[in-house]
């Protein structure tokens, strides 16, 4: 019996280290990418570069370092609702600030 | 049915170790949530303020050293690469590749304060610092500039300390053998916090050293 209880217990999903090297070496690019941005095209091109690719780092990160992809979806939605929260809070006071 | 409950009285309470990974992690994550909140509340403090002094956080931020906060982001986000490799080595049961990396993301994050402290003491020095004198001449948008700046790395740094601490407790405990690939737990839920404190800092880098 406790050894069949055992076996029930799920195997943590191990990902092979060759696939984070990849996604850091990713995630490097993507760095390299906005401090270019930013260095040669001072002003409005340089920060739509940071806005662009930084959520793109923030979300390999989270995919692949912090497992979310390969969490149950609950975890997903859990963090998305968070994130859409947040989102609230800062979309409708810059759009107060903003557009006074 | 009779086996099961005779399992269970045979294990006293005392010696059945309740481990319940899913559970666990939920509780970290709600606890990161939390975490995302405390330091969206400064992002959103930096979105008005900058929005009302255009000009003087594009002057001010040209103050910050790019070289530094780029080097600490690659020095980061390489230690955030050793600690998702501690984890899988430890549950692939290998003990000691798993020790290797954790100690190596020990020694980047060193790293990191290091490369922050010389950081600071040279806007020390130069007297932008919170209290100084020097900071309070400055036109009214530069002094917010950095008053966020140290507010906000400084927040972020004491997380780096803390995560060196839990980062130390956790090396023990792999190499007492508490902590083992079938009870890994622990060492997961530090490297999610590690992951974002380096989540964090991501943010931070074009927020204050690419405002140019």
């Amino acid at each position: 019996m406790s050894n069949s209880h055992t076996a029930v217990a799920e195997k943590p999903h191990v990902l092979p280290d060759g696939l984070f090297v990849m996604v850091w070496a990713a995630l490097l690019v993507l760095t390299a990418i906005t401090v270019g941005g930013s260095v040669f095209f001072p002003g409005k091109v340089g920060i739509l570069v940071a806005m662009i690719v930084t959520p793109i780092k923030a979300t390999l990160i989270l995919m692949y370092f912090m497992h979310l992809k390969y969490e149950k979806k609950a975890f997903t939605i859990m963090f998305l609702v968070a994130v859409g929260i947040l989102s609230v809070f800062i979309g409708l006071t810059l759009f107060d600030y903003l557009l006074r | 049915m009779s086996s099961d409950i005779s399992h269970a009285i045979d294990q006293a309470p005392g010696h059945v170790v309740h481990t319940d990974p899913e559970t666990g992690k939920t509780g970290m994550w709600l606890f990161l949530f939390t975490e995302l909140l405390l330091f969206g509340g400064l992002f959103l403090i930096y979105g008005v303020y900058r929005s009302m002094n255009e000009g003087a956080f594009h002057h001010a931020a040209a103050e910050l050293n790019v070289a530094m906060g780029v080097t600490n982001t690659i020095v980061l986000l390489t230690s955030s690469l050793t600690m998702v490799m501690a984890v899988s080595a430890l549950q692939r049961n290998q003990v000691k590749r798993s020790l290797g990396f954790l100690t190596g993301t020990l020694l980047l994050s060193a790293t990191f304060l290091v490369i922050k402290f010389f950081e600071w003491s040279a806007k020390y020095h130069h007297g932008i610092f919170p209290g100084k004198d020097h900071l309070h001449e400055l036109p009214h948008g530069e002094g917010l500039f950095f008053n966020l700046y140290f507010m906000m790395t400084g927040l972020h740094g004491i997380h780096v300390v803390i995560g060196m601490i839990v980062m130390t407790v956790v090396l023990f405990k792999i190499r007492s053998g508490a902590l083992a690939a079938d009870n890994h737990g622990m060492l997961e839920y530090t490297g999610l916090y590690w992951h974002l404190v380096d989540l964090v800092w991501i943010f931070l880098l074009p927020l204050f050293y690419l405002t140019t």
